[in-house]
């Protein structure tokens, strides 16, 4: 037996040294399921990293060339499977931008306010799921309980709890029911409750607070040379939202603020998803108070909307339009648009190319969260290996649309 | 403002400019692929325009056109200062997708790596330059670009083998966590694919 005693203070103790090649992911619990991270260590520090993602490729955008163009919101319900409704209204407005329609006004509040229960969804799912990963179970419940929720209210207006496929081009799927405005003064009322005391859990707790302290750290110029959009990007004190920047639907036309914070840390990336969450809920609120109880939701646009149900039954006409609008999908006149929203990572474009037919011919979809776990590796270099933990789970890999 | 920026790309590069256009609001420019970085680098550095974001870079396949530039590639900048937008297009590859190269603009924006990388995963155009293109949603062994329109949607290719021991060259036990394709591109060229043991009959 050697000596256990060997004493440090006379000479540095040698230890073969060699970098150390780590697989993390893609099953992985602190790695949300779909990405692999490849490391190189020399002990616990991260020399280099490289980020791989496509575990979870579905070969979107080619499956868009297959059908019609309604035929897409199933699938961009499935890309972010947090807050899809943000994505089947990102949808629409692109296509209702290349149509050169325009929703009428209830439609356009009621897209605002579910739009911003998926934004609050969004982010009580990433806060939770980040607070679970670094040890604490209880907010990442309590959050659950809140997103709870806003799915109930969700399922109540669409039928479906995650997938909706609610939007449509020109207008939703059906009208709001007669108690949505009743579900979510109450819900919103609970969920700031719980988001309350799981901030209060989570923000006076000190190794939490120092996990994600100046960890994952990244300057503002930096952020937006990499692409960086969304609550990321606020995190670094750029106060780029394109709800403020560019307002579509009627966001120029109600009151709330842009969070942001000031270091670009993991910290600031969860403070400001939490500020969030609040302005969230004052949209709501400001977009149920000024929605109108009736009145249309879809655009009278027989071009491409369905006609209603009793006419399908009981006309010829209205018979044949629906059957050319299912079979043949609306015509979309011919021309390329970009259209862009804030989803609940950031910027949530459509690259959309028609040829004039009822199929698309391009649907690109410019998904928030790829260019932002391009950064990640910039982020974990020459940290250690635990702090990719937090700082992963701040940014908030979508992998259904990261990976297309 | 906005018919501004596509007025100062055509005065600065005149002929290189092919055709704009400011259809639905989006201003667009189709560049001539030869100079496709120098105009990437004006309105990068150019004080008036200062595109600082990358916001999009992808391919539509038109193989229809034949040999005049089959895969166009578009680019979707912003500028955060100046709020607002632009759409390059640079059109490469004749029918059989020979030349379809461009110049890569990582180090613009860096944000580009991932894109540029996407695009030659998808579509198939290589970028000169680029620090480490390889495939980034397919794998490695993945033959074809799927957003070319050539490819066919319900292609099937076969899943990946297991390597014996003969083939690897080392006892199983030995093998490298990960290969040389899969693994890092700083990693050790030459390193086998990762074998569990498992599977070794395919």
């Amino acid at each position: 037996m050697e000596a256990l005693d060997v004493d440090l203070e006379d000479g540095e103790l040698e230890l073969p040294a060699e970098p150390m090649h780590l697989n993390l992911g893609p099953s992985h619990p602190a790695m949300h399921g779909t990405v692999r991270i490849v490391l190189e260590l020399s002990g616990e520090t991260i020399v280099k990293s490289d980020v791989q993602i496509g575990y979870l490729h579905r070969g979107f955008e080619k499956m868009c060339e297959r059908g019609t163009w309604a035929q897409v919101f199933p699938y961009v319900d499935r890309l972010n499977y947090v807050s899809p409704m943000l994505n089947n209204v990102g949808y629409a407005l692109a296509v209702e931008k290349l149509c050169g329609l325009a929703v009428p006004e209830r439609c356009q509040w009621y897209r605002m306010a579910l739009g911003e229960l998926a934004r609050v969804s969004d982010h009580l799912t990433c806060t939770g799921a980040m607070a679970m990963e670094l040890g604490a179970f209880t907010p990442f419940l309590w959050f659950v309980k809140a997103r709870e929720m806003v799915w109930d209210i969700l399922e109540e207006e669409t039928g479906a709890r995650l997938t909706h496929s609610f939007g449509r081009i020109g207008g939703m799927a059906s009208p709001p029911t007669p108690d949505f405005k009743g579900l979510c003064r109450a819900a919103l009322e609970k969920i700031i409750q719980l988001v309350e005391e799981g901030e209060k859990m989570l923000l006076k707790n000190r190794i939490f607070l120092d996990r994600l302290e100046d960890v994952g750290v990244i300057r503002g110029a930096d952020a937006v040379a990499l692409g960086w959009t969304g609550p990321c990007l606020r995190a670094t004190g750029v106060s780029y939202d394109i709800r403020k920047a560019h307002p579509y639907l009627k966001y120029d036309e109600v009151d709330f603020d842009v969070p942001v914070g000031t270091k670009g840390d993991t910290l600031d990336r969860f403070l400001v998803r939490l500020g969030e969450i609040r302005q969230s809920r004052r949209i709501i609120e400001q977009s149920i108070d000024r929605m109108a109880d009736e009145g249309p939701v879809n655009c009278d646009d027989p071009r491409v909307v369905l006609p209603e149900k009793s006419d399908v039954y009981t006309t010829i006409e209205a018979t044949i339009q629906h059957f050319k609008l299912i079979m043949e999908g609306a015509k979309v006149p011919k021309g390329e648009v970009y259209s862009y929203t804030e989803g609940g990572n950031g910027e949530l474009g459509y690259y959309l190319v028609s040829d004039g037919t009822g199929t698309p011919y391009r649907v690109r979809i410019r998904p928030p969260c790829f260019q932002i776990t391009g950064g990640l590796s910039r982020l974990i270099d020459g940290r250690m290996l635990s702090d990719i933990v937090p700082t992963f789970g701040s940014l908030n890999m979508i992998g259904g649309e990261c990976d297309h | 403002m906005s018919k501004d920026v596509l007025d100062k790309l055509k005065a600065r590069f005149g002929a290189a400019i092919l055709e704009t256009h400011s259809d639905f609001g989006d201003d667009t420019a189709v560049v001539e692929p030869g100079h496709w970085k120098a105009v990437c680098e004006f309105v990068r550095t150019e004080p008036a325009l200062d595109f600082d974001m990358p916001v999009d870079l992808c391919g539509v396949d038109y193989p229809q056109r034949g040999d005049a530039g089959r895969m166009e590639v578009v680019m979707h900048l912003y500028s955060v200062s100046k709020a607002h937008r632009i759409r390059l297009k640079a059109r490469v590859g004749d029918a059989e997708m020979q030349g379809a190269e461009l110049e890569s603009v990582t180090s613009i924006w860096p944000g580009m790596d991932w894109l540029e990388r996407e695009v030659f995963d998808m579509s198939g155009v290589r970028f000169r330059g680029h620090p480490d293109l390889r495939r980034i949603l397919m794998y490695p062994e993945f033959e074809g670009h799927p957003l070319q329109k050539s490819y066919a949607a319900d292609k099937i290719q076969p899943l990946v083998k297991y390597r014996t021991e003969e083939e690897a060259g080392v006892p199983l036990g030995k093998l490298e966590p990960f290969g040389p394709d899969e693994g890092m591109s700083f990693g050790r060229g030459g390193a086998p694919r990762v074998d569990d043991g498992r599977g070794l009959e395919d």
